[in-house]
């Protein structure tokens, strides 16, 4: 099957400065790739060069089978939904009209039905007719994640989804999104917990200062080599019960005498 | 829907207000004489002094009151109308130019000056919000605009040929909707109804644009076209209304918020309440003007500035406890 979404030496310049070198990676329907790398190693940028949000020194970009540049902007959002950092909301619309904004290609009627059951699929059904501007930054990363959902493009691409929530909605949004890849969709997720993008992915992008270091399952990818080299982590991902773990411990000290 | 109907009522309500009442009062049996003959004096009093000017100042306020909502839509900020980021200001400037350069009078010419003006302060903003996203930074530049703008116009003042030119500028710039005749009103009709077009258009883009620009990318729609379709059309109802009206400022601020949380703070269902609130806020301003009885009457423009200056640093509170969270 063809990838949803392919990079081919992508780069990215901004102010004389690489930002991004030469990154070649694919995701294909089913998969969910995790991008992970310290603060500044060029995941946003990745994925914003991904989308056609950002200007590219060099590379190709191939969305749904077809060069980024030669799809329109309705085939653009088929083949690819996307969730930035920014949480930033500029009014106070109800939850589900939010929701509904990723359902804009549906009738009124249909794409709020389509955003109550994203909704309700993230636990929040009940704050349907809340305001987003009224809720707290939990609930309404809920919120802003239902109307990803709602898009039903064939690639789903979150920035940091999980970011600042509490432990219980972390796992259950990216269950979520697990769960769309299990039905056919492209997950691409950015994340700072190693750990969470080590269960919920099933291949591991690892990004320091704009190269791709590693690529491949999360046991792989986030090798002892690569946890030294690019977070300066001594340590290992272990296999839990409840799946894979980080045990490690800042790699100045270990080595600093004591 | 239910709102919009309640707000034609209540703006027929004004409307009604704004002829009933003015300096000279009419009694009952004039009210009859002006019905069964508008050549009458009643007659002429209200169909060809109060009416028009009745629905001049409807017909701006809904205007600018239009322009405010999709301004504050695309810049995805409630203090964004014409007067605060300088569209106003700008074509203000371009047809006090006009005036002075002894154009003023000349069919068409203020007109065209006062789109032109706006349609420049619009490109200029279009441009400064390509580039900077956060909302407050766009704020600081509408400032600037305004204040370029101002300083343009007093540029003219200092530079006008003859006092009196200088007074027909300032009489203008002031802003009112007296003695403005039914032809008036057909021709601002014409860039206000492209405008209105223009933005109606627009309004899906700008509630998508709630979620911000990159989402907003990607969610199917031409962004990039219905983006300049509002900037043109925002700018294209002030350039008229400044041309039919002079500058008023902070209908286009007051009105959206009016109606906001009515229309589910909901940026594309605030535009027609936006719309018809701003004209019933300025039919009203205007029969203000005309009651309050002062030696000189109260130009439109310093009455909705009296009334609009405090709400702006009231959105300016509130907006401000939202941005920080």
């Amino acid at each position: 099957m063809s990838p949803a979404l392919e990079l081919r030496g992508v780069s990215v310049r901004r102010a004389g400065r690489a930002v991004l070198t030469d990154v070649s990676l694919a995701v294909a329907p089913g998969e969910m790739l995790g991008l992970v790398g310290p603060n500044g190693a060029g995941k946003t940028t990745l994925l914003r060069a991904a989308l056609g949000l950002q200007t590219r020194s060099a590379g190709e970009v191939i969305l749904a089978g077809r060069p980024l540049e030669t799809l329109g902007e309705r085939q653009r959002a088929e083949g690819a939904g996307y969730l930035p950092q920014e949480r930033r909301v500029a009014w106070n619309m109800p939850a589900e009209d939010i929701a509904a904004l990723g359902a804009a290609r549906l009738s009124p009627r249909d794409g709020l039905a389509l955003a109550r059951a994203c909704l309700d699929e993230l636990e929040v059904a009940d704050l349907a007719r809340r305001g987003v501007l009224d809720m707290s930054g939990g609930e309404r990363a809920r919120v802003l994640l239902a109307r990803l959902l709602a898009t039903r493009a064939r690639l789903l691409v979150a920035d940091e989804p999980a970011a600042g929530l509490d432990p219980e909605a972390q796992l259950l949004i990216l269950e979520r999104l697990r769960r769309r890849a299990a039905d056919g969709a492209a997950v691409i997720v950015t994340s700072h917990d190693l750990t969470l993008a080590a269960r919920a992915c099933d291949r591991i992008a690892v990004l320091h200062d704009g190269v791709l270091r590693a690529l491949g399952a999360p046991g792989e990818a986030l090798s002892p080599e690569v946890l030294a080299q690019v977070f300066g982590l001594d340590g290992a991902l272990i296999a839990s019960p409840a799946g894979l773990t980080l045990a490690v411990r800042r790699l100045a000290a270990a080595t600093a005498p004591r | 829907m239910r709102l919009i109907g309640l707000l034609i009522l209540l703006l027929a309500a004004a409307l009604a207000l704004s002829v009933a009442f003015g300096e000279t009062q009419l009694n009952l049996g004039q009210y009859q004489a002006a019905f069964t003959d508008p050549g009458s004096p009643p007659g002429v009093i209200l169909f060809a002094i109060r009416g028009p000017r009745a629905a001049c100042a409807a017909l701006v306020g809904a205007a600018l009151g239009l322009a405010g909502a999709v301004m504050q839509g695309l810049l995805r900020n409630p203090l964004a109308e014409p007067g605060v980021l300088g569209v106003s200001a700008w074509s203000g400037c371009a047809a006090a130019v006009a005036i002075a350069v002894g154009l003023g009078a000349a069919p068409g010419v203020l007109e065209g000056a006062a789109l032109v003006g706006a349609l420049a302060a619009g490109g200029v903003i279009a441009i400064l919000a390509a580039r900077f996203r956060e909302p407050e930074t766009l704020i600081l530049f509408g400032v600037a605009l305004s204040a370029m703008g101002g300083a343009m116009s007093s540029l003219v003042f200092n530079l006008s040929p003859s006092p009196v030119t200088t007074a027909d500028i300032l009489n203008w710039l002031l802003g009112s909707v007296a003695n403005r005749d039914w032809s008036d009103l057909a021709l601002a009709l014409i860039p206000m109804g492209v405008g209105a077009a223009l933005c109606l258009y627009a309004a899906g883009g700008l509630r998508m644009l709630t979620l911000g620009e990159e989402a907003a990318a990607l969610s199917g729609l031409p962004m990039a076209r219905l983006r300049v379709a509002a900037v043109a059309g925002a700018a294209l109802l002030t350039g008229a209304s400044v041309a039919l009206a002079g500058v008023i400022g902070f209908v286009g601020l007051a009105a959206p918020h009016l109606v906001r949380g009515a229309a589910a703070d909901d940026p594309a269902r605030t535009l027609v309440p936006s719309a018809i609130a701003g004209a019933i806020l300025l039919t009203l301003a205007d029969l203000l003007a005309r009651v309050i009885p002062t030696a000189e009457e109260l130009r439109l423009g310093v009455v909705t500035a009296l009334f609009g200056a405090p709400l702006f640093a009231l959105v300016a509170w509130r907006a401000a406890r939202s941005w920080r969270s």
